[in-house]
């Protein structure tokens, strides 16, 4: 067992795990951190995408071990303290980019690393941005539209200064 | 899946590795980015007994201007090779392979070194840094070599890292003169490998082709240059029609795999068609 | 309905036809969600399968005591230690009096028939030390010959699946309208054909592949047993699990949480459900088992899987005369809940939207050594479609006629409805001239022929091509008695009950099980609608057996159509017994109210009304209320239709294929579909979109490859291709809608729509773009090696490799069944 402290939505833990968890499990399991899920065991899927050190991972190809002392940002961390939503999870409701939603934690976590990179991206780099993300149900096109319009709004209210990792810079 | 429970290591520097491997017990295995090894473990295809993660070794990352040549730390992650400065303006080859690789998440992790010494034949780096001529800088007990990459890659998955190596650096010498370059990856979705891949530098000088380098993606156990297209390309003219001839001879030399995607005849089909495509654009035409 | 006279009150706005956002997902986007796998009950025990290796075999011994002696491990069970009480996962769909059942037990006890089977399961106290011990537990395999291919499975000396059957075929399922008296005598239809044009078509395997990989958990609490399972089934699985196991149907409660999509895939009795019951059972304490993906891909029902034998006969203009079909069902190596029914309702879309005089369909269900078939989007009509699209172009072909004036000749024209079909299926209404109109426009029609013309002219490398579907489905699954004439083992009615709280708000109950559909907004705006009450104030209880006591869930497009209309219809009987509390609240006369926007008033005069919410509360205090009814204005209905619904729609694909590397990009898509009312068309467009996706994958990417041992190459996400967003094109979607009859909503159902139609359209159009090369089938997946040999070497692409790619070294089954592999010689990684 080795000790691992890190930093998750805020709040830091301190554990002892096995060398060959992964971090999406030591989420799930030790942290219950359960808004991120697992879909796959190559890395293909992107359901467990996260935010290590403020760049998306998939959580289910890095250990825990190797987290120590990070700063993880989750699908549960992203909103406002207050509960006011991030607004890419906004424009997901509002352009109705998910159907059973269980890509949605990775897509979110995804899109926002996406974005940060490319404010104003048009429809081909949403798309290639989110190659690593598989979803099922939606075809993807109200996914593409609602990253787009999360663009529109992060870049109206920031006005020119870039929005902090884990908060939602509303309007 | 879960891994099958191994001893970890994380050493800080290079010598710290190098000892950490040496002391791993029979079956060692060193980690870089983790974005192949994890899946691998995960479907316990490797179950190692030690795991030596190199993700903290500082010494091993990031890009360096050494005069006539570009030193690239082999934990450098393929995210940091696509935005690096140095990379874009001495060896853009690099940066334009490395762009196609995987997805976003999988480019913050995954590193060049990793790739390298993984030798996927499906990879897209080892057949860029070949085509461009790169040096590996390896550590071992008995101190540090350097190998070409024509003598690194020596069949599937296999790399000239004897035992307790480390790949530590890759040198990359700038391309001098007027250079062209074109990664031309063809695959059926967009994260996937490459089915097949050409990696193409060309130098121009007075309308004609004055050198051009091409490394093969998937054409075999390792990547390979396009040997006789390179001479049927020296000298020749800057036009369609010549790169269209010499890339007939883009398969000469291979050995190509069968797979669900492709069986052999149709990657050697394929290798003219994207040698013709990636001279062609590197050329400018 | 009249407005009241009130003049303070206006008319409400509707909520049908309003694009509300979703309900669910405010837990959705935020992560604060009940997936099966976040369950952790105290004592928990995790459960891991032992999985065969190997696709046919006698198992000569099995020794877990290696299993059992290590750390973390609690119980080992093989399939002879449960064989006395595992049974047989059931199959309800026997569509022939003497269809074979091989019997399909849950664990292995003496033979494996397809590679993942399980043969033992290890249960441990943490999911670690469950996957651990899999690698310990030692089986021995006598081989036996496997059987993979359907057309050598159904020849006379073929080698057997199952040794007690005397052959590979399950059924032999024939419909034919001549002696249905729905159509004349097919043979001699045929015999007197001007043109026949003949084809075999391969409607390949595919893998439903939902995100959230399958996952149970069982509590046991005394006698009593609480599963929750990652199913789009929770009442079907009650039954069967009772009837399986043995405990009654009364003692077992199961919830289906939120669940990760189904598309089919999990309309089905899991092996792995009844093993949880069972070891929960014998331990005592609760148990979970959640697969991997590798898990998922391996042993989790398959889809579709038919030879299609078509032969079209049609006078020299094009009037159609006579379609006959013959399949080849692959059921894999046994039957699961509907596994030889999928064809069977298939049967009856072949004939599409065209007037066919004549018909016969035959169909030989084959055992063969791989996964069973079952339910997956579509379920029969798209491979139905597909190949009656398909063959709608080759007579086009051989005519010499625009495959759309072939099309137009021989569909039922607009003023036909409602229309009987030569397959007896009765039609409700639509019109396929506005949608295909509409379609054309939309997708830029006449300037696209027309870069076809230019690209041909110049030789272009690219070359454009344009394909056409024009399909229709049968959806709003079932006529309980239509089932019943098709030896279904159950009806298709579906249950709803709704439920008036104190303070007004409402509580709605339904019986069909979402699982990413909507149904808790679309049912609140139905109530809201209904009721005349605030859509907020509607809250939808679904998925848990315990509250929605009735119900046969979701799939085939039936949660609307069915559903719903059990919800429309409980709304009306809580509004017919609310009348009577109000008259008397209102010492008014019954025939004198009127419901309007939720409000009882009294015709004639003003003021004198009283809300359905404020009744609720008048009733659940109870002082006042008339003599001789309950004090209750709660009320549940169960709808079964009289007639399937029938949604239609026009799908057009613009192609581009590179002839150079045989690689082929969805230039443009677009399509108008009339699924009758649209209840909320954000929803509608987004089950278009999906349905898209999942049609066009199977046109272009997916298939599931078994190699010449019958291990499932495409075993990971590596090698079994779900498209991504980057591999898909922008969609133009449109509706035309004519109302179904057949329902107060007037639905016709969207579920399956877009995965029907798509394919055939995405291959209609790459053959399109390259028949003037010679090339008249490509095999789907259209891989780019397929069409380009198409392209080059003639045929139909032929057979793909079966060797997975070599990414992570060959991620193929081998690596997933739980068998130890030599550990790689990996050097580093990407």
């Amino acid at each position: 067992m080795t000790r691992v402290s890190m930093r998750v939505d805020g709040v830091t833990y301190t554990d002892e795990v096995e060398p060959r968890t992964l971090l999406v499990h030591h989420l799930r399991e030790a942290l219950g951190k359960v808004g991120t899920v697992v879909g796959c065991d190559t890395s293909n899927c992107g359901a467990c995408t996260v935010h290590l050190d403020g760049q998306a991972v998939k959580s289910c190809t890095v250990l825990a071990v190797q987290a120590d002392g990070a700063e993880v940002t989750t699908i549960e961390g992203i909103a406002e303290p207050g509960g006011a939503l991030h607004p890419v999870q906004k424009a997901f409701h509002e352009m109705h980019g998910l159907q059973c939603g269980y890509c949605t934690p990775g897509m979110i976590m995804a899109s926002i690393d996406l974005l940060k990179e490319n404010p104003d991206p048009s429809d081909a780099e949403v798309r290639e941005g989110i190659e690593g993300n598989l979803c099922r149900c939606t075809g993807y096109q109200n996914i593409v539209r609602a990253v787009q319009q999360a663009a529109g709004e992060m870049k109206s209210s920031s006005a020119g200064t870039a929005a902090p990792e884990t908060t939602g810079a509303q309007a | 899946m879960i891994p099958a429970a191994f001893e970890y290591v994380r050493p800080t520097t290079v010598d710290e590795a190098v000892q950490a491997v040496a002391e791993g017990g029979e079956d060692v295995k060193i980690m870089a980015g983790g974005q192949s090894l994890i899946p691998v473990m995960r479907l316990r295809l490797a179950a190692p007994e030690t795991v030596v993660d190199l993700g903290r070794v500082a010494e091993m990352r990031g890009v360096r201007d050494e005069g006539d040549a570009l030193v690239i730390g082999a934990m450098t992650t393929h995210a940091e090779v696509v935005t690096d400065p140095l990379i874009a303006q001495h060896a853009k080859l690099i940066a334009e392979a490395t762009e196609t690789v995987a997805d976003r998440q999988t480019r913050r992790r995954g590193t060049f070194g990793g790739a390298l010494a993984h030798a996927d034949p499906a990879g897209d780096l080892p057949a860029v840094a070949l085509a461009l001529d790169a040096q590996m800088v390896i550590a071992g007990p008995s101190g540090r070599r350097t190998v070409p990459a024509s003598e690194f890659f020596v069949d599937y998955l296999t790399t000239t890292l004897d035992e307790g190596e480390v790949l530590v650096e890759i040198r990359v010498p700038k391309l001098a003169g007027d250079w062209g370059v074109r990664y031309e990856k063809f695959n059926r979705v967009a994260q996937a490998w490459s089915i097949v891949a050409v990696a193409a530098a060309v130098r121009r000088e007075n309308g004609h082709i004055a050198e051009a380098r091409i490394g093969l993606t998937n054409m075999g156990p390792t990547p390979l240059r396009a040997s006789a297209t390179e001479a049927a390309l020296a000298g020749a003219a800057a036009s369609p029609d010549a790169v269209a001839q010499a890339a007939r001879s883009a398969a000469e030399g291979t050995s190509p795999s069968s797979d669900l995607n492709a069986q052999a005849d149709y990657r050697e089909h394929l290798a003219q068609v994207l040698t013709r495509r990636a001279v062609a654009t590197a050329a400018g035409l | 309905m009249t407005l009241t006279e009130d003049p303070a009150t206006t008319a409400v706005e509707k909520e049908v036809g309003k694009a509300r956002r979703r309900k669910e997902d405010a837990r959705l986007i935020t992560g604060r969600t009940t997936w099966t796998d976040n369950m952790v009950l105290p004592g928990m025990l995790h459960m891991s399968v032992v999985r065969s290796p190997v696709a046919h075999g006698k198992i000569s011994s099995i020794d877990v005591s290696a299993a059992k002696a290590a750390p973390g491990v609690v119980a080992v069970f093989t399939g002879r230690d449960i064989a006395d009480e595992q049974g047989s996962i059931p199959c309800a769909w026997p569509v022939t009096p003497d269809m074979v059942n091989p019997g399909h037990p849950s664990l292995a006890v003496d033979e494996v028939n397809h590679v993942g089977e399980g043969v033992a399961v290890i249960i441990a106290r943490s999911r670690a030390a469950a996957a651990d011990a899999i690698e310990l537990v030692d089986v021995d395999y006598e081989p036996l010959p496997p059987v993979l291919d359907m057309e050598e499975a159904v020849k006379a000396d073929a080698d057997l699946c199952h040794d007690h059957t005397q052959s590979n075929t399950s059924y032999h399922f024939v419909f034919d309208a001549g002696e249905a008296g729905t159509g004349t005598d097919t043979e001699q239809a045929f015999a007197d054909a001007e043109v026949v044009v003949s084809r075999r078509f391969v409607n390949q395997r595919l893998i439903p592949a939902f995100m959230e990989p399958r996952s149970v958990v069982v509590q046991p609490q005394g006698d009593n047993y609480t599963m929750w399972s990652a199913t789009q089934v929770p009442h079907i699985l009650r039954v069967m699990l009772a009837s399986v196991t043995g405990v009654p149907e009364h003692k077992l409660r199961v919830i289906a949480p939120d669940v990760g999509g189904g598309f089919g895939g999990k309309l089905q009795v899991n092996p792995e459900e009844v093993i949880a019951l069972l070891v929960a059972r014998r331990l005592g304490k609760p148990v979970k088992w959640t697969e991997t993906r590798s898990e998922s891909l391996m042993t989790a029902h398959h889809g579709r899987d038919q030879i299609q034998y078509v032969d079209i006969a049609s006078d020299r203009e094009g009037n159609v005369k006579a379609l006959r079909v013959r399949l080849l069902a692959d059921m894999g190596a046994y039957l699961r809940l509907i596994t030889p029914g999928v064809p069977a309702l298939g049967a009856f879309m072949f004939p599409a939207i065209y007037k066919f005089p004549a018909y016969r369909f035959e169909c030989d269900g084959v055992f063969t050594n791989k996964v069973p078939t079952d339910a997956y989007r579509g379920a029969g009509r798209p491979e139905a479609t597909f190949a009656i699209e398909r063959i709608m172009d080759e007579l086009a072909v051989e005519l010499g006629m625009d495959p759309l004036e072939l099309r137009r000749k021989n569909w039922i024209q607009a003023q036909e409805f409602p229309f009987t079909t030569v397959a007896g299926l009765e039609y409700d209404s639509g019109d396929y001239e506005t949608a295909t109109q509409q379609a054309l426009e939309l997708i830029g029609y006449d300037e696209l022929r027309e870069e076809q013309r230019r690209r041909r002219e110049s030789n272009d490398p690219v070359q454009l091509g344009i394909g056409f579907s024009t399909f229709t489905e049968m959806c709003g699954l079932a006529p309980s008695r239509v089932l019943g004439s098709l030896s279904f083992g159950a009806g298709g009615w579906e249950h709803a009950a709704i439920r008036m709280l104190p303070t007004g708000k409402v509580e709605v109950v339904t019986g069909s099980t979402p699982h990413g559909q909507g149904h808790e907004t679309a049912w609140s705006q139905l109530v809201a609608d209904a009721l005349g009450v605030p859509f907020e104030d509607v809250e939808v209880l679904h998925g848990d057996t315990a509250i929605a006591t009735k119900g046969l869930d979701t799939y085939g497009s039936r949660s609307l159509v069915v559903g719903g209309t059990a919800v429309v219809k409980a709304a009306e009987k809580v509004i017919a017994k609310a009348r009577k509390v109000a008259a008397h609240l209102l010492e008014a006369n019954e025939d004198d109210l009127e419901f309007a926007d939720g409000r009882f008033s009294v015709r004639g005069t003003p003021g004198a009304s009283l809300a359905i919410q404020e009744i609720a509360l008048a009733v659940f205090a109870a002082h006042d209320y008339p003599e001789g009814i309950e004090p209750s204005i709660d009320a549940d209905a169960t709808f079964d239709p009289v007639n399937f619904s029938f949604p239609h729609g026009t799908h057009i694909c613009a192609m581009e294929v590179d002839t150079d590397t045989g690689f082929v990009k969805i230039r443009k898509y677009a399509c108008v579909d009339d699924v009758g009312t649209i209840v909320n068309p954000l929803i509608v467009e987004g089950q278009v979109h999906g349905g898209l996706a999942q049609g066009i994958a199977q046109a272009l990417y997916e298939e599931a490859v078994y190699d010449a041992d019958g291990n499932l190459t495409t075993g990971t996400f590596v090698d079994y291709l779900v498209p991504s967003a980057a591999d898909l094109p922008h969609f133009d979607t449109g509706n035309t809608v004519h109302e179904a009859p057949g329902n107060p909503i007037g639905a016709k159902g969207v579920g399956e729509a877009g995965c029907i139609a798509s394919t055939p359209a995405v291959v209609n159009a790459a053959l399109d773009a390259v028949r003037h090369l010679g090339v008249s089938d490509i095999r789907m997946p259209l891989t780019p090696e397929r069409v380009w040999r198409a392209i080059h070497q003639g045929g139909d692409g032929g057979d793909r490799a079966a060797a997975g790619t070599n990414a992570y070294g060959g991620a193929s089954t081998e690596s997933t069944t739980g068998v130890s592999t030599p550990a790689s010689s990996l050097g580093g990684d990407r």
